[in-house]
């Protein structure tokens, strides 16, 4: 390993990947640091995203899809169930595999990465930050480098350190729970979403199937409602009343920052992208595609600052990436804020109403038209924008 | 004094509670949790974000604490 890079990167999620990938392709040399053992384990992820979303990226590969989708089903409290065809297609990833590949991909353009090596502090000079402290397998190390780019995810400590507030409001942060289980016997190609405050109450619960009879089950809650019950008890309940036979290969919990991205993601010496960047969709939780559209953005803006000597122009990162998603993201936030406190009697009135709506007639708009009387665009967004 | 309590058998280092803690006093590697009792202010952020249950504010511990002052 050497002691001087030009970017260090924290975190080898598909952030991190993706910047690592954006700025060594540039032929400048690169470092990513992940805490874990291995990249992409555990899966903390519900795993659902768009293939369109995908495709700017990478080529699906059937090697990481576990199932294809093409339906999304709504179901309110009283077990109304509103089925509407997917525009566009979906996919249920195999994450182990994927960020496996995307860290892969920035690999082969020559990043260099090491696991295990658990980023601890920041190096500062003259008010810059200019490389990072870890403990590597039992040892403490330092790493220089002329931009740091922070893909810790939902942690984003390093960006702390550096001075930027990151830390997210328990209001806004999603306390979230997935289990993988087996012998769930749902459609194999559609996603199902319950909404309502027997589920989830302001968040939802997720049945992703993965094939096979396996599905991803979650939920997710604030940490307002977090004060009165744990997210636990939700799934617990849904279980023994929903899937009493189920097996459960995997149980992970993870936290999901249902907020606009912060008001600040650079500072001189150090970018943060992803997760840590809150660069998720705040109405769905969607964090991979946006994470990776974050990262991909800044590892090309660290790369050409390195090449044109121009550190300054890292700061530029920052409209790029609300002229991108984060300005959307601004909008969406304001139509969660309207939605994710409706009563369950509102959610199954909006259910209702779309019933009457024949089968074949039924689109995400017309979803969207109902749910206004109600609230604004309502499903429309929801889905629309979900991955 | 620490009034939170970890239980960190339960734990899945998920990492939802140091995305909540105002101080950064939240220790978390691959498998390992720590809180830091220096930078701790017992606001209870951390309790309420824990999706399993795995952190718990020790009302004995505070009540004990609070008589010793008395
Ligand atoms: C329960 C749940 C369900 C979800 N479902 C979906 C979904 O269906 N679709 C979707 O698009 N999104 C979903 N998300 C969100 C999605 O998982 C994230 O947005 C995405 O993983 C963000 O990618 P990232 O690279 O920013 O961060 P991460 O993937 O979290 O990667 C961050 C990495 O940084 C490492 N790290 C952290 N601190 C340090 C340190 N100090 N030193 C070294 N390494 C460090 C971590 O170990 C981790 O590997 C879900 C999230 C949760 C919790
Ligand atoms: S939120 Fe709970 S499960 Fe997650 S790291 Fe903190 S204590 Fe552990
Ligand atoms: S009680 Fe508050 S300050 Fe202490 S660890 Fe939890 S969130 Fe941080």
């Amino acid at each position: 390993m050497k002691t001087e890079y030009d970017i260090i990167v924290v975190g080898a999620g598909p952030a991190g990947s993706l910047a690592a990938k954006f700025a060594a392709e540039q032929g400048v040399s690169v470092l990513m640091l992940e805490k874990d053992r291995d990249v992409g384990y555990p899966v903390r992820c519900g795993e659902a995203v768009s293939m369109a979303g995908l495709k700017e990226f990478i080529e699906p590969d059937p090697k990481w899809i576990a199932t294809e989708i093409t339906k999304f089903s709504f179901i309110s409290p009283d077990k109304t169930k509103i089925e509407v065809e997917f525009e566009g297609k979906g996919c249920i990833l195999e994450r182990k595999i994927f960020d496996y590949e995307l860290a892969n991909i920035a690999a082969k353009v020559g990043t260099d990465i090491l696991t295990r090596a658990y980023v601890n502090g920041i190096i500062s000079e003259n008010g810059k930050t200019a490389g990072v402290k870890f403990e590597y397998r039992g040892e403490q190390k330092e790493v220089k480098s002329k931009i740091v780019i922070a893909a810790d995810g939902v942690e984003s400590r390093v960006g702390r350190w550096a001075g930027l507030k990151t830390h997210s409001d328990f209001r806004a942060m999603e306390s979230g729970i997935q289990i993988t289980a087996s012998n769930i016997n749902v459609d194999q190609n559609t996603c199902y979403f319950y909404w309502g405050n027997i589920y989830a109450p302001q968040g939802y619960l997720w049945v992703f199937p993965k094939g096979n009879g396996l599905a991803n089950i979650g939920l997710a809650i604030t940490g307002d409602i977090g004060k009165k019950r744990s997210a636990l008890s939700y799934l617990n309940e849904f279980m023994e009343t929903h899937y009493p036979n189920a097996s459960l290969l995997s149980q992970v919990a993870g936290g999901i920052p249902f907020t606009p991205t912060l008001e600040k993601i650079v500072a001189p010496g150090i970018m943060l992208v992803g997760d840590a960047a809150r660069q998720i969709n705040p109405l769905s939780g969607g964090g991979i595609i946006s994470g990776m559209i974050g990262g991909s953005i800044a590892g090309k803006v660290a790369g050409e600052a390195i090449i044109n000597d121009a550190l300054d122009s890292i700061f530029t990162y920052e409209k790029k990436w609300h002229d991108r998603l984060g300005k959307r993201h601004e909008m969406f936030n304001r139509i969660k804020n309207g939605i994710y406190n409706l009563t369950d009697e509102k959610y199954n009135n909006i259910a209702h109403d779309l019933k009457k709506i024949p089968k074949n007639k039924i689109t995400l708009g017309q979803i969207a038209k109902t749910a206004v009387v109600n609230k604004p665009s309502l499903l429309l967004d929801v889905a629309k924008t979900f991955f | 004094m620490l009034l939170i309590e970890i239980l960190p058998d339960k734990c899945d280092f998920c990492g939802c509670c140091v995305g909540v803690c105002p101080e950064d006093a939240i220790e978390l590697k691959e498998a390992e949790i720590t809180i830091i009792e220096e930078l701790c202010t017992n606001c209870v952020k951390c309790v309420w974000s824990c999706p399993i249950e795995v952190l718990k504010f020790n009302k004995n511990l505070a009540k004990a604490n609070n008589e010793n002052r008395i």
